[in-house]
């Protein structure tokens, strides 16, 4: 698993990438109440807005991490906006990516220096 | 976080019971506990929530008599304080020479003086207002060593009738002395979450031994200032600087009901002809629930329009957020009254997106006072 600075972790899983936001980021935004998915099949570039998420207390967009393809939405998450306090690396996930260029996952932390980065 | 942010007696507490504390109008006030905003706030409507409110500003106003007293703080605002009887308080508000809000407060007849609760944002702009226009006669003063609490909720009756029987038989808007945690406590049965609950005024050094004492109690947990602004949305009570400022008459915030009935056929306050004009003829512009469809929250500043394609807009939103009450998201903002009927359909402006939003009747939930 790989995280960026904007607190948002990639996992790779059968050549797709699954997109999620961190525990860390989840607590600092407090209870979640709406959230807004991209569009399955819809093509985004690397730092393009592909979701929104509102907590009690403000909205943040949520950048797409890579380049590639949307090819799968949480729905749940949209239905149940608290799944993504409750599991933020697992059930709360946002979306999959089908990648166009893989190697942009280097850019990105692994566990270890992300926890440093929030301690 | 800045130097010149003021703590209030609480701060070690509020630390202690694990709050996020955060600058609020000069003060350095906790927003949330760990249970988080959602849970404080339904908690709340269901047992007792504690809140510190000490960053609100008390004004003891004094005279010879409390008829000269009334008749000069007349002067200042639309209300009818003359014939308010001695322990009972008023919702009332400070008005400009345009007939727009200063500030909106609570004052209570306490027999030889009036005790006024102004928002800490407005505290020095009201104490100076007071001074400067209240004659030589009256004595203002700013009370810097009591703490303010508030417990609200359904539970609040209980857990206070626990150390003082007497606030049982309080009514809604009564105000009492009464000795509460070893400490003279000024006790108001009023708050700001629509709940039944009671304001108490206490000296500093017991502030904290009875907030502690009132935590003991199983039903009552800290309550932060977030979930104190959810639980006043769905309320329908107005946040000033937001929902009510220097520009917005109290007639447009729909607040005529505060202003009694002599008051509005004598004047004699600032801003009078604007407000007697709007009383008779009607404003432009209404403060109206807006109840968005979606499950998007409608925030501060989004524009309102009447259709999806309409250029111009019809109003702005100006408290918005998600109740956690109802489950959904609510607002509440000023439309064109042509546009302020209950289920008149509209749109939201959300990053960029038209969502349709319906204006409702407010509160959104509540009250639950005891008349």
């Amino acid at each position: 698993m790989k995280f960026t600075e904007e607190h948002e972790w990639l996992r790779m899983e059968d050549s797709v990438v699954i997109v999620g936001i961190t525990e860390h980021a989840s607590t600092q935004l407090g209870d979640i109440v709406f959230v807004e998915l991209p569009e399955e099949g819809q093509t985004l570039s690397k730092d393009d807005e592909a979701a929104v998420i509102e907590s009690v207390k403000a909205a943040s967009d949520i950048l797409c991490p890579i380049d590639g393809e949307v090819v799968e939405v949480n729905q749940a998450i949209v239905d149940e906006p608290a799944k993504v306090n409750e599991d933020p690396l697992g059930a709360g996930w946002f979306f999959k990516i089908a990648p166009s260029d893989i190697s942009q996952m280097d850019d990105y932390m692994d566990e270890n220096t992300y926890n440093k980065l929030i301690s | 976080m800045a130097k010149d942010l003021v703590r209030t007696p609480l701060f070690e507490l509020h630390l202690k019971h694990g709050a996020k504390m955060v600058p609020f109008a000069g003060f350095e006030m906790p927003v949330q506990y760990p249970q988080g905003v959602l849970k404080e706030h339904l908690h709340t409507r269901q047992k007792a929530g504690l809140f510190d409110v000490s960053h609100m500003g008390q004004v003891i106003l004094r005279a010879k008599g409390y008829t000269q007293l009334a008749e000069e703080f007349e002067k200042l605002l639309p209300m009818e304080v003359k014939s308010l009887k001695e322990g009972r308080q008023r919702y009332g508000f400070f008005t400009n020479d345009k007939g727009g809000i200063k500030d909106d407060i609570m004052f209570a007849n306490r027999g030889d003086h009036i005790f006024v609760v102004v928002n800490a944002a407005c505290i020095e702009q009201d104490f100076s207002h007071m001074r400067e226009n209240l004659s030589q006669n009256i004595q203002v003063k700013l009370l810097k060593n009591r703490a303010l609490l508030a417990l609200q909720g359904p539970r609040a009756e209980k857990v206070l009738a626990e150390h003082h029987p007497a606030v049982r038989d309080m009514a809604f808007m009564d105000v009492e002395t009464l000795p509460i945690a070893g400490a003279e406590c000024w006790v108001s049965r009023a708050g700001y979450t629509g709940e039944d609950g009671f304001e108490i005024s206490v000296p500093e050094a017991a502030a904290t031994s009875l907030a502690n004492s009132l935590l003991e109690h199983e039903d009552v947990e800290f309550i932060g200032l977030g979930a104190r602004d959810s639980l006043r949305l769905e309320a329908g009570l107005c946040l000033y600087g937001h929902d009510i400022n220097e520009d917005t008459s109290p007639i447009e915030a729909g607040l005529t009901w505060a202003i009694q009935s002599r008051r509005r056929v004598e004047a004699g306050f600032p801003g009078a002809t604007r407000i007697q004009e709007e009383i008779t003829s009607g404003p432009v512009k209404r403060r109206v629930g807006i109840l968005p469809e979606g499950r998007a929250p409608v925030r501060e500043g989004c524009k309102i329009y009447a259709s999806k394609t309409a250029e111009d807009a019809i109003g702005a939103v100006t408290s918005g957020g998600f109740g956690p009450t109802l489950n959904t998201p609510v607002s509440m903002g000023y439309v064109r009254t042509p546009f302020a009927a209950n289920d008149t359909a509209l749109f939201a402006e959300v990053r960029g997106k038209r969502l349709p939003v319906k204006v409702v009747k407010l509160p959104f939930t509540g009250p639950n006072f005891k008349r």
